[in-house]
């Protein structure tokens, strides 16, 4: 499997990211775009400075601004190991899909029409319009679409799917992705992808980090935390003029950490590693994000677009019921029905054989039973039925007017009554099959078989789910408007969209987003191309077609559309972790504040010892403290922000109140039992 | 602290609460256009301008229209002083007012501020306060509402950026708001015993023996429209504390009354525009909270008294014959209770008027009206810019918190992304930035130290006060600063410029940006802004991120006095 699941803290990650905290911090490009952890460093600077000046001139007081000085560098370094950590993460995955892309040698043709004359070249060197042929066992070079036959490919090396699938020319499925194996059969493939730009080349990139690019709500938060640095550099500037003032400078180191205890250095530091971290958890997902932007878009999503078929509802319609005819046993239906899905290998007629065992029927042998060799009469489009020729019995199945006109045609009729149950079945959403015999030359129908949508296990807890969350979910189906609103009922959507055609789906796209709603789908086909490039958050299937894939802001790799729900949650989870650290770490700044007023003025005004509620030991223990704790707070929130916030759909006022209980009343008094625990320890160890 | 004390101060808040939904109705129809008594003296006013009243501006028209106009009134207002001596309707001779004094008074009065550095009954002509700072206390309290209305249409409205017509706003905020507003309440002034007169000034000979010169003037119609306006500058020196203006304890809550009238009203209207009724009052809770908060204190800081003055022998313990507590600089007529409630009020909105004097509250009583302001008058606050200052505190509260719910932030149904955070940021930013760095100068600069009459905490009390009163547009004095010099006269004018115009510029930029953004529709999923949750949240967002900035400021200043004081050391 490429992507693998990584415990929080991977040794060889952490060694790496431990580095490259360090490179990080001396790279002054690096620091200036985190304009909050910037400021820090200038600090720690000054800082430094300070301390040699003081050195150099034997002042008194050099071990406290030694371990000020310190605790300073630390908190950038701290902050630079949680980006790096996130980093970390997903360079490993990086690697992991880079030794999958081994040097190939590609089969070129050199004339498309002859497919016998080809030559080696390396896989580097096929350009845009090369064909290609691919054997058994052959890697396939690059990105291309199959332009002939049809082949397993085993894909796991993107996927991390083990099962192989098939991959044809013509339809949907006829995208193959460099890196990946034919197993069986051959692939004629006309490359769509230079070196360099291929679905695997952009996954690492996208997997690494390299060109990641902040988001629009990133920008803001980042302009909302200058805002406020800049709000506090004037508080601290100011207040040096007022101490003047008052009868007693401050010292610059002081300030120092006023103000860097002031400014949300744990959002500031934890930022960049949340927004990464969230692209990895899509990755854990299996689900590749083409930019940030969506992962962000996904936790905004109003509207779910989701397919009927294998999102809503399994793949395939189940027997579920036998509804004989007038005059006709229950068993007697269930025994031809049986009989005639024997040889049927379609899902739905092993479902058929599947609920006649219910009636004592075991499977039979399909050769040599009571009546002699099965013959298969396939379905065929013209027909509309398939069934079976026995030695003195034909059996049918098939859509009510089909049946209708082979029983005419051997000089009989359906009885009404089993018009209206088929009527009946149809109106509840499922597909009635008709059953008919001609037994020595006597044809009747015997019954129907009610074949219904099965609807995936825990759907509709999951819809009323998003509806708590507010996401309205519509169901796209190919059904007739009955059989479509009978499935939505049952499957709890709140709308669906019945006989859709790709231009219906895209006008409700529109539709939805002139509403001012985000609008979020899933597909595969090319077809469907438009609408997914319509949609603000488009998940592509991996099994889908190049159009699709480009034209989709995220791919799924499993091919699997529930995941869309999975998507939003992501998107959701990101955005909550990064609002509870930003109210978590404003709100520390009420704790620190009486740490730090009273430390700084009651050399001036022992007065102001009243405000020392804490009962910190000393000014300069009260400093420390206060300083370590800003530093190890970043540390102690890494997992939080690499892992995110938990959370359960709800509403957005529970959601609210539960985080504004931990993260905001969390984190006024966090602080204050914090930096007494330090203070404690500090006097303990003797370090002020 | 005294049962009928509270009474009257329970009986205020209910007031209050009573007069929002019809006030706010009315703004409504003042701002809809719907009311048309006047519609000929508008027509007037539109082509004397030549403005087309049917124009929807973008929102740099609206803001430029709003800068020119303050700019070239503030412009006539200085040359009016300063050429006073050779206008007319000046009985008594004034001579011109001083450059620096004009700059600060034409500044301050254009401004919404009302500081006054100079007596009122000494300094000015009746021209100069009739047709210059009456018509400032009008078109500034009207600019100040229509800066609040456009920013609500830009919540409200999709259109471009286009948040209304800052000429029709201002005519018709004038002619329907407080034009009648003012007249109905001058007359009830009258009424009381607040003189309006042109009279001259009455010599009369006191009890002691000593001749007086008693000031006259048209004070009911000037008093009136200071206190809807939130202008707070009054005819007389001793403002609101002067018999003439402020005789009964009616004119006194009439006066109250009228500061709170027009901002509470306004957060119903708010509600309408935007149609969220519950925001409006969710907003005008979180202001009712830190209302009640500042007159509790105030109340019990001063009913408690100086713990000095009892050493001293003073009886400072209330009875139905004294009423104890701290009565230093408080008008016997009006008590503890509604001197504390006037400071309050006046301070909780940018009014400025006062009926006692801050500078004589204890440490503690007077750090309430200095921390009122701090926050950025938005308890109530400035006609308009209370308004409009909790709504860009409601946008930051919104982004602040608003992604906890996994949504990108958005308020009332609008995105709030880097553009609109830039603007909230600014104006949030701009407001600590002038005041802290004003009064840092002064600590320091020989020419700011000059001008305190106590030393210590005091006298810092004194400057920060005075810069925090500037900003905030709210321009009642501490008192002890002595303001006439040339430093603080132009710091001072300055900073009544800087806490004006350069937040309001930033706040219509925001109206602008808004409005051009389309409505997400609201779903269970929306952050919500209508709940006790969200009101705490406001207020949280406010005193973390308004009011922590002072903190090192006020340490230094009155909660160090307050200690001192506790000690028996006073300044």
């Amino acid at each position: 499997m490429a992507l693998t699941k990584r415990p929080l803290f991977d040794p060889p990650i952490v060694k790496r990211a431990i580095r490259d905290a360090f490179v990080k911090t001396v790279n002054v490009r690096h620091m200036v775009r985190n304009p909050v952890m910037f400021v820090v460093l200038v600090g720690g600077i000054l800082t430094t400075l300070v301390l040699v000046r003081d050195l150099a001139s034997g002042a008194a007081g050099t071990a406290f601004t030694l371990q000020l000085a310190l605790w300073l560098w630390f908190t950038v370094v701290f902050a630079n190991f949680a980006e790096a950590m996130a980093e970390g993460r997903g360079k490993a995955q990086a690697d992991t899909l880079r030794k999958s892309r081994t040097q190939t040698s590609a089969k070129r043709l050199r004339d498309p029409a002859n497919q016998e004359s080809f030559e080696s070249v390396p896989a580097d060197d096929l350009r845009k319009g090369d064909i290609v042929v691919c054997m058994p066992g052959d890697m396939i070079p690059g990105d291309g679409e199959v332009i002939e036959g049809v082949a397993s490919v085993d894909e796991s090396a993107i996927t991390g799917e083990s099962a192989p699938v098939i991959r044809e020319s013509g339809g949907d499925r006829s995208a193959v992705t460099g890196g990946t194996r034919v197993l069986s059969d051959y692939l004629v493939i006309r490359i769509t992808a230079d070196p360099g730009e291929t679905f695997l080349d952009r996954m690492i990139g996208l997997v690494e980090g390299a060109k990641r690019q902040k988001t629009p709500n990133e920008i803001a938060l980042i302009i909302l935390l200058s805002g406020l640095t800049i709000v506090f550099l004037f508080a601290v500037v100011t207040l040096q003029p007022f101490a003047i003032y008052s009868g007693g400078a401050v010292a610059i180191p002081i300030l120092v950490a006023l103000l860097v205890c002031l400014i949300p250095t744990t959002i500031g530091g934890l930022l960049s590693a949340i927004g990464i971290a969230g692209m990895d958890r899509m990755i854990q997902h299996n689900v590749i994000a083409m930019s940030g932007r969506a992962v962000e878009a996904a936790g905004d999503v109003n509207t779910l677009l989701l397919d009927k078929t294998g999102t809503i509802t399994l793949g395939n319609r189940q027997a579920v019921e036998f509804v004989p005819a007038p005059g006709i046993t229950r068993e007697h239906l269930a025994d031809r029905a049986q009989l005639a899905s024997l040889p049927d290998e379609t899902p739905e007629g092993r479902s058929i054989v599947v609920l006649a065992k219910q009636f004592g029927l075991r499977g039979r042998p399909l050769s040599e039973g009571e009546h002699g060799h099965l013959e298969l009469v396939p379905f065929s489009a013209a027909s509309r039925m398939s069934g079976v020729n026995a030695r003195g019995l034909e059996l049918r199945k098939g859509a009510a007017e089909a049946i209708g006109r082979w029983l005419r045609e051997h000089g009989a009729e359906t009885p009404a009554a089993l018009t209206t149950e088929v009527e009946r079945i149809a109106k509840s959403g499922g597909t009635p099959l008709v059953v008919a015999e001609r037994e020595d030359g006597k044809a009747r129908a015997l019954g129907v078989i009610y074949l219904k949508d099965v609807i995936k296990g825990g759907m509709r807890e999951r819809f009323g789910q998003l509806r708590a969350m507010g996401i309205r979910t519509v169901m796209i189906t190919g059904d007739n408007q009955l059989t479509a609103a009978a499935i939505a009922a049952e499957a709890g959507v709140d709308d669906f969209l019945a006989e859709a055609t790709p231009e219906d789906k895209m006008a409700l796209i529109k539709r939805e987003q002139a509403g001012g709603r985000l609008v979020a789908m899933t597909g595969d086909g090319t077809n469907d191309a438009p609408a997914l490039a319509q949609a603000d958050v488009a998940v592509a299937m991996n099994t889908g077609t190049q159009a699709a894939k480009e034209a989709g802001n995220l791919i799924d790799l499993d091919s699997n559309p529930t995941k869309l729900i999975e998507v939003v949650e992501i998107g959701k989870q990101l955005l909550i972790t990064r609002g509870s650290l930003t109210t978590f770490s404003i709100a520390n700044d009420v704790a620190k504040y009486f740490a730090l007023i009273p430390a700084m003025f009651v050399a001036t005004y022992p007065a102001l010892q009243a405000l020392n509620i804490m009962r910190l030991h000393s000014a300069q223990s009260a400093v420390l403290a206060s300083v370590i704790f800003n530093a190890l707070i970043i540390i102690a929130l890494i997992p939080l922000a690499l892992r995110g916030v938990r959370w359960r759909p709800a509403p957005a006022a529970t959601i609210l109140r539960r985080n504004l209980w931990i993260y905001g009343v969390g984190g006024i008094f966090v602080p204050f039992a914090g930096i007494k625990l330090i203070d404690m320890l500090l006097v303990l160890l003797r370090m002020v | 602290m005294t049962p009928n004390g509270w009474l009257q101060i329970l009986f205020y808040a209910v007031v209050v609460f009573a007069i929002t939904k019809p006030t706010g109705l009315y703004i409504l129809k003042v701002y809809d256009g719907s009311l048309r008594w006047f519609a000929p003296v508008e027509r007037l006013f539109y082509r004397l301008l030549g403005v087309d009243p049917e124009e929807d501006q973008h929102w740099t028209r609206y803001t430029a229209a709003l800068l020119v106009f303050s700019a070239v009134s503030m412009l006539v207002t200085y040359v009016v002083l300063r050429l006073q001596g050779h206008l007319p309707l000046n009985p008594f001779q004034r001579p011109a007012v001083v450059g620096r004094q004009a700059f600060e008074t034409a500044a301050s009065f254009t401004t919404n501020t009302n500081w006054q550095s100079y007596s009122g009954e000494t300094t000015m002509s009746y021209l100069s306060q009739m047709t210059q700072l009456a018509f400032h206390n009008f078109a500034s309290a009207a600019c100040g509402v229509a800066a609040a209305v456009a920013l609500a249409r830009g919540v409200a409205r999709r259109s471009g950026g286009r948040i209304g017509n800052f000429w029709v706003d201002l005519i018709r905020g004038t002619l329907y708001l407080f034009l009648p507003l003012s007249f109905v309440l001058a007359l009830l002034f009258v009424q009381q015993g607040t003189i309006q007169n042109f009279a001259h000034y009455v010599t009369v000979t006191t009890v002691e023996g000593v001749k007086q010169v008693l000031a006259m003037g048209p004070v009911a119609s000037q008093s009136a429209i200071k206190q809807l306006g939130t202008n707070g500058g009054g005819f007389f020196n001793a403002n609101a504390a002067h018999p003439f203006e402020n005789p009964t304890p009616w004119t006194n809550f009439l006066s109250m009354l009228a500061i709170f009238v027009v901002p509470a009203g306004l957060t119903y209207f708010y509600g309408r525009t935007v149609k969220n009724q519950r925001h409006g009052w969710a907003l005008w809770a979180a202001m009712f909270v830190l209302f009640a908060g500042g007159v509790t204190t105030v109340y019990w800081a001063e009913a408690r008294g100086n713990p000095i003055h009892a050493a001293r022998g003073v009886d400072i313990v209330t009875s139905a014959s004294n009423p104890g507590g701290n009565m230093e600089g408080k008008e016997v007529r009006f008590g503890i209770a509604n001197s504390a409630l006037y400071a309050t009020v006046t301070t909780d909105a940018s009014c400025g008027a006062v009926n006692s004097m801050h500078d004589s509250f204890t440490p503690l009583g007077g750090m309430v009206p200095l921390v009122n302001i701090q926050l950025g008058e938005l308890i109530f606050g400035g006609v308009g810019s209370g308004l409009y200052g909790m709504i860009v505190m409601a946008v930051l509260t919104v982004f602040i918190a608003g992604l906890m719910v996994g949504r990108t932030p958005e308020y009332l149904g609008k995105k709030i992304q880097s553009r609109e955070v830039r603007m909230a940021m600014l104006y949030v930013l701009i407001f600590p930035a002038v005041i802290l760095l004003f009064t840092a100068a002064s600590s320091v600069l020989p020419a700011g130290l000059a001008g305190r009459n106590n030393a210590g905490p005091h006298g810092f009390s004194e400057m920060l006060y005075a810069f925090t009163s500037v900003t905030g547009n709210n321009g009642s004095a501490f008192a002890g600063l002595t303001g006439t010099t040339y430093y603080y006269n132009t710091m001072l004018g300055l900073g009544t410029l800087f806490g004006r115009f350069a937040m309001m510029v930033p706040m219509l930029a925001l109206a602008g940006f808004l409005a051009e953004r389309r409505t997400v529709p609201e779903s269970a999923g929306t952050f919500p802004v209508t709940t006790p949750l969200f009101v705490v949240l406001l207020l949280g967002v406010i005193l973390i991120v308004g009011a922590l900035t002072f903190f090192p400021a006020l340490s230094l200043g009155p909660i160090v006095e307050h200690f001192l004081m506790h000690a028996g050391r006073l300044f």
